[in-house]
């Protein structure tokens, strides 16, 4: 029996704590897809995105408005094009990306994600073709996001690709320069990548998916804020109660809505991701709830023992609220959408490097960072291969979403707009090159699973 | 299907009675009323049965009561009862 009490909270954290269902993403498989012909291919693809996902978008508006949830995102994630595409006579996947760009607009969607390539262990003639296309396909796309993923536990770090993937961020910039180099927010460098997350600009629909499927992500850091700030002077036993609590509640609602979803679309359920995804807005951040922990600002020490519990109880709280959890699951880190992650790199208590630490405890990685335009290929590439080495090591997802905006400078903002936010220039601290490092190529040889220390 | 009907807004003549009149008309039950009238705001939680196959869609009741909330100068909300089902309950 539920009482006004629950009522009154539910709708208190829809409206004041800015609790909401981030994303219905509908993963599509494009593996039947395949043909020689690229106009083909593309046609294909075009037909079968707009045939799965045609109701998509209002069932989601109908499921918001009967439920009072705002469901802030549709998107689409696709079968990574370099495996859907591999068979195409062709030297360019721009075509596809512009196929894909079309099929979202034409059933409305937010974003659709899936020009991607899984290359941890070598490149098809396919994924050479993909990522050498990510420039152009960016540039001349709007709602297509890419990602690469080049390092696993299981097979180390492919550091040909991590070469390449800085040279391709800073050739994205440049063709991207006039929207501030925007292009580079629709990329992500993955280690471990999922292949059921419905947040981008990571998300594709894994190999070993079904035909089709409902991934949600679901969000709410202002919730877990608002629920710390009556536990002034309590103990860490019992702020991880209380975020488990939080985030179990959180959760059940975007089961409701995956659940819902799934039935009225006639696909599966796939999964309920558990970030905490945060926004650019006053009360949706992922910082201030370190902050409400008792950190004066967001990268002061402390600060990654602070999100380790966070993620963690997120994790323990929605464990038990969805009947399958799956995605990158906890909390995220993305500084141009996070107010308290910009405001604490404003005040220089957040570094690049705090950032680094912070990602071997959080869902995933290096997130939404600006950073000076002149910034080399190579130390992009370090960035790279560092956060992907962390993956590696510690068996988790990590990625790099960096953005080299050309022409910015340290102590200069720049502007993204919608959930994208808006970021201060990060400066990298280290003026010394990796450029050697990175030239050598290879691979990092797969991580021993045992002698943890 | 059971709703949740949500009112606040200043307190004036009437209130229930638009309500209930407008549920009335479009065949839906009132299952239990919780109000109370904190310094001249009203606040209001209903609890109301729509029938699962009937003529009016669950969005239309919603575009309907908050018209006539806002001429009465109230925020009216209709939501399906299972968000706070799910939320509060194992």
């Amino acid at each position: 029996m539920i009482t006004v009490d629950d009522i009154i909270e539910t709708n208190r954290m829809i409206t004041e704590n800015k609790l909401d269902v981030r994303t219905i993403t509908m993963g599509i498989s494009l593996r039947d897809c395949s043909h020689p012909n690229i106009d083909q291919f593309c046609q294909n693809v075009y037909d079968k995105i707009t045939r799965s996902a045609e109701f998509l978008v209002k069932t989601g508006e109908d499921i918001e408005a009967e439920y009072g949830i705002p469901i802030i995102h549709k998107r689409i994630s696709v079968t990574p094009i370099a495996i859907a595409a591999d068979s195409c006579h062709t030297d360019s996947f721009v075509p596809v990306a512009e196929a894909l760009d079309r099929a979202g607009k034409a059933v409305g969607v937010n974003f659709i994600g899936g020009f991607s390539a899984l290359v941890e262990k070598g490149f098809t003639h396919g994924d050479e073709i993909l990522i050498k296309s990510i420039p152009q396909a960016m540039a001349t796309t709007d709602i297509v996001c890419s990602s690469v993923n080049l390092g696993s536990t299981k097979a180390g770090i492919n550091m040909d690709c991590v070469r390449d993937m800085g040279e391709i961020i800073k050739r994205t910039a440049e063709l991207t320069r006039d929207s501030q180099a925007l292009g580079c927010a629709k990329i992500v460098v993955f280690c471990n990548a999922p292949g059921d997350n419905p947040f981008m600009a990571g998300a594709f629909h894994g190999v070993s998916e079904g035909d089709r499927v409902i991934n949600v992500g679901v969000s709410g850091p202002g919730v877990v804020k608002h629920a710390l700030e009556d536990l002034k002077g309590a103990d860490c036993a019992e702020i991880a109660e209380t975020i488990k609590k939080t985030a179990f509640k959180i959760t059940r609602v975007g089961q409701l809505v995956a659940r819902e979803a799934a039935k009225r679309l006639g696909v599966p359920f796939g999964i309920i991701d558990l970030s905490l995804a945060p926004t650019a807005d006053v009360g949706d951040s992922v910082a201030r709830i370190l902050e409400e922990m008792g950190l004066e600002s967001c990268g002061a020490p402390g600060t990654t023992a602070a999100l380790a519990m966070l993620n963690d109880a997120v994790k323990k709280g929605g464990l038990m609220a969805s009947s399958h959890v799956g995605g990158l699951s906890g909390a995220f880190i993305p500084v141009s959408e996070d107010e308290g992650m910009i405001s604490a790199v404003q005040k220089g208590s957040l570094s690049i490097e705090k950032l680094e630490a912070m990602t071997c405890v959080c869902s995933v990685g290096l997130d939404m960072i600006a950073i000076e335009g002149d910034t080399s290929a190579a130390t992009i590439s370090g960035i790279i291969a560092d956060e992907a080495a962390i993956g590696m090591i510690n068996n988790k997802t990590t990625a790099v979403r960096v953005i080299p905006v050309p022409g910015k400078k340290v102590g200069d903002v720049v502007e993204f707009g919608g959930l994208l936010g808006y970021c201060p220039i990060v400066p990298v601290r280290s003026q010394y090159s990796s450029a050697a490092f990175i030239a050598r190529g290879g691979r990092i040889p797969a991580p021993v699973r045992s002698l943890t220390n | 299907m059971k709703l949740v009907v949500t009112i606040v807004g200043k307190d004036r003549v009437g209130i229930i009675a638009m309500t209930s009149q407008l549920l009335a008309e479009n065949d839906v039950n009132i299952l239990s009323i919780n109000q109370n009238i904190m310094d001249g705001f009203f606040n209001m939680v209903m609890i109301a049965e729509m029938p699962e196959h009937g003529s009016m869609r669950l969005t239309d009741l919603q575009k309907n009561l908050k018209a006539k909330g806002e001429e009465m100068g109230l925020d009216i909300k209709v939501q399906h009862q299972d968000i706070f089902n799910v939320m509060h309950n194992i």
